[in-house]
């Protein structure tokens, strides 16, 4: 009888955020469409208790269901056999509870058979269900991909894919390939015109997330002789219509409930979505960017549970006639554990809410034009959301694996063991900062806010907040930092030299990112004084860490390239 | 065919969680310190009259309780998870009820309800454990019974076959329509709650709650009929005031004892059959076990 939202008062904490009125407001075009569906919020007050308790039935199945069949499904794992995957019996259940919950296309509109849920509410229900099953996250959370359908589609494709989704059918988005990886501009798959005008997709999809899913968005070469991104477009595949086989799943180390395949597809029809050569270039960079979320909101599921796990065993355990949880050593892994998840689910939540912010303003945009301030805040918005993607992304899962390797420590020799959950923890985590972008590739798009002012503006922002009284020694540690930060960037700029650049890009990132995860918990601080401890933690864990950035910039001589070549 | 199906269904103190302040001195349970919540196999029997409906489109599935005005909470819970709407049986009288007077008055409301083709409830309540309201409602409605139901394999407009979860084994056996069904807790669990049906029924209220709504959602309250739960008094189902609440209800609680386990002596064998043999009849005579 565990409900992973209610026993967890931080998510009501970030549910509540003063930008939230704003978006709300947005989102439901001022509660207006209350009058049309009877399930439609009538004011402020009223939407965020629908949150609410929508999110109490989250916390409750993940705690009563999803969260005890982790480990059977981790065992038992997805089987195929002639060309169709049979998930794990934990997964169909899962699935099979959130449909009747009604907890699939949350995000959708109404008309469509939505829950017309922003994305900051959303990726909540994500961050619970990673906590109580990192690889279901998956599968549940491919219901984004219906949000590029949505953006992209024509009202035609919109009425006949999204109910389904909303039902209940599950999507998954087919893009890499065996040599179409990190560089999906290599992608192969041939999308053929036909006489009819229809298409028809040849060729192999490999490390596909939910290969044999219901409704397919697929990446595919429509430009015969093409080589480059200018040639790829998007396709909507549909299984009814068959033509795609799964040929096998992967054997992976973690989330081994989610299935990993590789697709043939042979004639198989299917549908563009919009227009030709903007697959890579337009939506799939729009699809990435709401999967990065996604897996931000994962990786902070996963710290979270790292961190639960931990902490029970600290306290449980006894060594030398006490609590392990009373020795130093062990008390300091767990309070830096508790500020890493704290500070990246600051950073989730502040990503999401200005996605939520800009997608809001593109939407209202497919009704009526935009004001010009209207456009003008939607494009200060989207930069900012692009701008924290990949720090949430990239940071996030960072932190999780590091919460998942500490979880194992506190556990001893028995964490080593198969017979507690953090072994499985730490398997899960360590796919967050690899798929959809790996850290690396994260840093590249972030490097982009550095050099250009993205997070600097925003840290100036955050600056400016009233802070109280008690908590001001701590903010002016935090403009040191920045201070620092505006320093290592300028140090790097006046260099000038690419490849210098993207060697220290990963520092820059992190001095910049951390900085913003401080800001963030201040802020945090300053609303709930639940997380002084977490900000004062944090704090001192990155004014060491963006000294030592600071330092080895400092010290290093562009000549000194050179030893770090191959 | 679409049925009408009935469901009993109870408010009960959570007694999975007891803490220390969960019984008052005189030996009665402290409703205030324990969370109230849905009978747990009612919650089975409910699942059980949605599949019903489910399989067959048109089907109305009711909820009916008896109890405080606030186990108006019990017919929203339901509402929530796929039931069409409810009725709690609540007035002074009713009170202080027994097995006895609390059957009475459920099979008296069902009376009022009327064209009803099943009726389905939980094996028993976890605050009494008696497992009589049940079949005394069908002994009252003159209808057949069904206990320990694990599983309604088929119905059709004149009987239903049930599988009964029993000590040594599964029985499944058919009984003509209308009767009574209660389930345990071996059966499927209930389906959850569904986010679009709670934000659509939330406001249902029932008549003592309309009072605490503000004017905006009491409007919308009225306009509506589906988010209206039915408030039932002892007058309006033409109950006999003295079968119920406490003039109708013979049992007396003399007094309520906590009870503890401990071994008094105890017995050494030999490492022998005989001896092993002849404990084993004696347990068996004094049904320790068998």
């Amino acid at each position: 009888m565990a409900n992973f939202y209610t026993d967890n008062p931080d998510l009501k904490h970030h549910l509540t955020h003063p930008m939230m009125q704003k978006i709300v407001a947005l989102k439901e075009r001022d509660y207006s469409q209350a009058k049309e569906f009877d399930y439609a919020p009538l004011n402020y007050e009223d939407a965020i208790d629908n949150y609410d308790r929508v999110l109490q039935i989250v916390g409750e199945l993940c705690g009563d269901i999803i969260a005890p069949n982790a480990e059977g499904v981790d065992h038992e794992g997805p089987t195929v056999k002639d060309g169709r995957v049979t998930y794990a019996s934990g997964t169909q259940t899962n699935l099979e509870a959130c449909r009747k919950a009604g907890l699939m296309g949350m995000a959708m509109p109404r008309r469509f058979g939505g829950l017309n849920f922003p994305i900051t509410p959303y990726i909540m229900a994500a961050d619970i269900v990673s906590r109580a099953d990192t690889g279901f996250e998956n599968l549940w959370g491919l219901q984004d991909c219906a949000e590029t359908l949505y953006e992209f589609g024509d009202d035609d494709q919109r009425s006949r894919f999204i109910p389904r989704v909303c039902q209940g059918e599950t999507m998954s988005m087919d893009l890499t390939e065996p040599d179409a990886g990190s560089d999906l501009q290599s992608v192969m798959l041939k999308a053929t015109k036909k006489e009819d005008g229809t298409w028809v997709l040849n060729g192999v999809k490999r490390f596909i997330t939910n290969g044999d899913s219901d409704i397919h968005l697929v990446l595919a070469r429509s430009e015969e002789g093409t080589k480059d991104g200018r040639g790829l477009s998007m396709f909507i595949y549909d299984k009814r219509n068959g033509g795609v086989n799964v040929r096998r799943i992967e054997n992976k180390m973690g989330i081994k409930g989610s299935p990993t395949c590789e697709l043939v597809y042979k004639n198989a029809p299917a549908e563009l979505v919009g227009e030709t050569r903007r697959g890579l270039i337009k939506y799939v960079m729009a699809l990435m960017n709401g999967a990065r979320l996604g897996i931000a909101a994962q990786s902070v599921g996963v710290s979270e549970i790292a961190y639960r796990e931990a902490l029970a065993y600290a306290k449980d355990r006894k060594q030398f006639g006490k609590a392990i949880i009373e020795f130093p050593a062990v008390a300091e892994i767990l309070s830096v554990m508790k500020a890493k998840l704290d500070a990246s689910r600051s950073l989730l939540y502040e990503c999401a809410r200005y996605v939520d912010l800009y997608k809001v303003y593109e939407d209202i945009a497919r009704e009526r034009p935009l004001t010009a301030e209207e456009r003008q805040e939607m494009k200060k918005y989207n930069k900012i959301a692009d701008g924290l993607t990949p720090l949430a992304k990239g940071l996030g899962s960072e932190y999780c694996n590091q919460n998942a390797y500490d979880c194992i420590q506190i556990h001893g020799g028995s964490g080593f063991m198969k017979d507690y959950a953090c072994e499985r923890i730490y398997r899960d985590a360590r796919i967050t900062s690899i798929y959809e972008g790996t850290t690396q590739l994260q840093v590249v798009a972030a490097i982009r806010h550095v050099l250009s002012g993205t997070y600097a503006t925003l840290i100036e922002a955050y600056a400016a907040e009233e802070t109280k009284a008690e908590l001001q020694g701590v903010k002016d540690v935090l403009a040191n930092m920045a201070e620092k930060f505006i320093a290592a960037v300028a140090a790097v700029k006046e260099v000038n030299v690419q490849e210098y650049t993207d060697f220290m890009a990963r520092r820059l990132v992190e001095m910049g990112g951390f900085t913003i995860m401080g800001y963030l918990l201040l802020s945090d601080a300053n609303r709930n004084e639940g997380f002084v401890k977490s900000l004062n933690v944090y704090v001192k864990l990155i004014q060491a860490e963006i000294d030592k950035h600071a330092d080895f910039i400092a010290n290093f001589k562009p000549e000194q390239l050179e030893y770090y070549k191959y | 065919m679409s049925l009408n199906i009935i469901v009993l269904a109870k408010q009960v103190p959570d007694t999975r969680n007891v803490g220390k302040d969960a019984m008052k001195a005189d030996g009665t349970i402290n409703r205030a310190a324990l969370p109230a919540i849905f009978n747990p196999e009612d919650l089975n029997a409910l699942e059980q009259a949605l599949r019903i409906k489910d399989a067959n489109p048109g089907s109305t599935v009711t909820v009916l309780t008896m109890g405080l005005p606030r186990a108006a909470e019990v017919v929203r819970e339901a509402i929530f998870r796929g039931a069409d709407g409810g009725i709690v049986l609540t007035d002074r009288p009713f009170g202080g009820a027994d097995t006895l007077a609390t059957s009475y008055s459920l099979a008296q409301a069902v009376k009022k309800f009327g064209n009803y083709d099943i009726i389905l409830g939980g094996r028993q309540a976890i605050d009494g454990d008696t497992a009589q309201v049940g079949p005394q409602i069908a002994e009252k409605l003159g209808i057949p019974q069904v206990t320990y139901a694990e599983e309604i394999i088929d119905i059709d407009g004149k009987s239903v076959t049930v599988k009964r979860r029993l000590e040594h084994g599964v029985e499944t056996v058919k009984a003509p329509l209308p009767c009574v069904v209660t389930v345990n807790g071996s059966a499927a669990d209930c389906r959850p709650r569904n986010a679009m049906r709670l934000m659509k029924y939330k406001y249902a209220s029932s008549p003592s709650e309309k009072g605490n709504l503000s004017e905006e959602v009491k409007a919308i309250v009225d306009a509506r009929p589906e988010l209206n739960i039915q408030e039932w008094g002892a007058a309006f189902v033409e109950a006999d005031p003295q079968q119920i609440g406490l003039p109708g209800s013979p049992t007396k609680v003399k007094s309520v004892e906590n009870v503890v386990f401990t071994a008094k002596e105890s017995l050494r064998l030999d490492n022998n059959d005989e001896q092993i043999e002849n404990l084993i009849k004696e347990l068996i005579a004094n049904h320790t076990i068998g």
